[in-house]
């Protein structure tokens, strides 16, 4: 602004204190949370299809590759199987906030809040809040099926609990990265592009088969990739064969996997949540 | 002006990359009126409603919305404004009822109110036998309808109509308007962008026309239109006595004529010519006319003569052909 405003002074009160703006930020996170509820309610064939391709993703991995792939360390190949895929069901269907999110924004609802006098960060905290709705029900449903095909968690309650609490934590840092990358892209048809990306991602790993057989490049590559550290922080927790031991050359992420997938969780959420919220808060286009 | 501006702007400029999307836009809204912002694809109408509704900054220039700066007091303004756009930014997987209640629940109503006021905008705008389908199955006016609606679910001082009827049929557009005009009835001042010259000239108390980012005419409807002068109208029976017609016209209007066929219009001064001598010479000449008609000129026509351009995309059927017949304020007087 080049000119001052010559009338009333902004009075201290035109910014509410922290307490009301936190409280207003929760309140309007959890309409938008409402939100999500209700269209899955509206739309319960779309719920059945996110529910049932992480099924038909465990049977069709868990039988088809698992006739032809022995475990390292011999074991049953869809309990080897079914922590890469608790990691890449939470990595694919990120994709789904995304598109939600760019429909917001190129259908206008997001210029709708933003010309509301709600509190400013709630879009996105309910955007990424509401996701993990969708991740425990996407869980859940996998684990009903792992368990079918026989799959099951061996070191008892806590180390489980540990196990998808990390999973938890994972999928909502990649909520803010998908939130974010829907407020940039701003357009669901674009937004619809970047799936495919995401496969080869969660693919190149050690979810499906042992990355030692790979070349070298791509095996450094497959290493450190999240979803590699993810799947063997869960083999380790769930005592699922394949869990990596410890050995001379074994990349550190696959050495701690655990700390190495809270790490990657915090890092996302350190990262894209202040840049979603900026980006969902920038005025000036 | 009688009562302080409710909406006013000073000096806005705002750039994007190398264009001047605003340069300089002064605006000045009446309480309780409607004001309608005119101007070609690209003048900056909706970059100033952007502006106006704290959706954008301003790169220089001073904006105020019931009492409080846009810049400074952004909460300020939101709680007072409604802004309806050129989508219809509501939910599509939820129902009217819906998105009514979500948003009011958005605005900070208490869940009960949030429940009255959806029932309360759904009845009174028409949309309650619709209230429980989902929106996606709406036809484009129920759509708009229900983003109109969901503006004004805080009962805003001032609306911000960003071409709320773009792609509108006919039907629906009178829907929208009639509930723009009972709107501004309760007291709302609405801010209204359009490219249908006729909207502005149905609903606006005063019309800005905007070019280039900058206000280039302002008035009410009548006083843009007589900014222009009359035009003369004469239809003939035979196009090839167009020539000598033209001569007679061109004597007593001191003004080329456009010819069209068989129709010449020439624009006149107010009062400067009578219809009966206009019917004489022509007689004089041996011209035989079928109508002579002295008329207002359109907002299309001072539109135009502003601009240098027409005001809408192709898909618009009032402004670019010429030769069509305009519904829009074509008062004829005809003979007495």
């Amino acid at each position: 602004m080049t000119a001052p405003a010559p009338t009333a002074p902004v009075p201290a009160a035109a910014r509410p204190p922290l307490a009301a703006r936190l409280r207003w930020t929760a309140a309007d996170g959890l309409t938008l949370v409402g939100r999500e509820l209700s269209r899955l309610r509206r739309e319960p064939g779309e719920l059945i299809t996110a529910l049932v391709f992480p099924a038909v993703m465990v049977v069709l991995f868990g039988y088809v590759f698992g006739s032809a792939i022995a475990v390292p360390g011999g074991g049953n190949y869809r309990e080897y199987l079914m922590p890469g895929l608790f990691v890449m069901v939470s990595f694919t269907s990120v994709m789904a906030v995304t598109m939600r999110v760019a429909a917001d924004a190129s259908r206008g609802v997001m210029d709708r809040f933003r010309a509301m006098p709600m509190a400013r960060s709630a879009v996105p905290f309910g955007q990424a809040g509401a996701d993990v709705l969708n991740g425990v029900l996407t869980l859940a449903i996998m684990a009903v099926t792992g368990l079918v095909v026989g799959w099951r968690a061996h070191r008892g309650p806590w180390p489980t609990a540990e196990a998808f609490l990390l999973l938890a934590l994972l999928r909502h840092g990649l909520s803010w990265a998908g939130c974010y990358l829907g407020l940039v892209v701003r357009n669901e048809q674009t937004a619809d592009q970047f799936v495919p990306l995401v496969f080869p991602v969660t693919m190149l790993s050690n979810s499906f088969v042992p990355t030692g057989g790979m070349p070298a490049w791509l095996r450094a590559l497959a290493d450190w990739n999240p979803v590699s550290a993810a799947t063997a922080a869960c083999r380790q927790l769930f005592g699922n064969p394949g869990a990596p031991t410890a050995h001379a050359g074994l990349a550190w992420p696959l050495a701690h996997p655990v700390t190495a997938t809270l790490l990657w969780s915090i890092a996302l959420i350190a990262v894209f949540a202040p840049l979603a919220v900026r980006t969902f808060q920038r005025r000036g286009r | 002006m009688p009562d302080e501006p409710i909406v006013s702007a000073e000096a806005l400029h705002k750039r994007y990359g190398g264009t001047k999307a605003l340069d300089g836009l002064d605006l000045a809204v009446a309480p309780g009126t409607v004001c309608g912002l005119l101007g070609p694809n690209g003048a900056g109408k909706t970059t100033a409603v952007r502006i106006l509704s704290t959706l954008a900054d301003a790169d220089s220039g001073r904006a105020r919305v019931a009492g409080h700066d846009v810049a400074a007091e952004p909460d300020r303004v939101r709680a007072a404004i409604g802004l309806a756009g050129q989508y219809a930014a509501v939910d599509e997987k939820l129902t009217g009822r819906g998105n009514l209640r979500m948003f009011g629940r958005l605005y900070h109503l208490p869940r009960r109110q949030a429940r009255r006021r959806a029932d309360e905008l759904l009845e009174r705008f028409g949309l309650m036998e619709a209230a429980d389908r989902p929106v996606h199955g709406y036809s484009g006016g129920m759509r708009r309808r229900l983003d109109l609606i969901t503006s004004l679910i805080l009962r805003p001082r001032v609306l911000f109509l960003d071409e709320p009827t773009t792609g509108l049929d006919p039907r629906s557009r009178g829907e929208i308007w009639d509930a723009v005009r009972g709107l501004v009835a309760d007291g709302t001042t609405v801010l209204l962008t359009t490219q249908y010259l006729d909207e502005a000239d149905r609903l606006a108390d005063d019309v800005v026309v905007v070019d280039h980012g900058r206000v280039i005419a302002e008035g009410t409807p009548d006083q843009l239109k007589a900014s222009i002068g009359d035009r003369l109208d004469v239809a003939l029976a035979d196009p090839a006595e167009a020539g000598a017609a033209a001569r007679v016209l061109a004597g007593l209007a001191g003004a080329h004529p456009d010819l069209d066929g068989a129709r010449l219009t020439v624009p006149l001064t107010r009062g400067a010519v009578r219809l009966a001598d206009v019917v004489r010479e022509l007689d004089r000449a041996g011209v035989t006319a079928e109508d002579v008609g002295l008329r207002r000129p359109t907002l299309d026509e001072v539109f135009l003569r502003l601009t240098g351009r027409g005001p809408a995309p192709a898909d618009q059927p009032t402004a670019d052909d010429p030769g069509a017949e305009n519904p829009t304020g074509r008062q004829k007087e005809t003979v007495r």
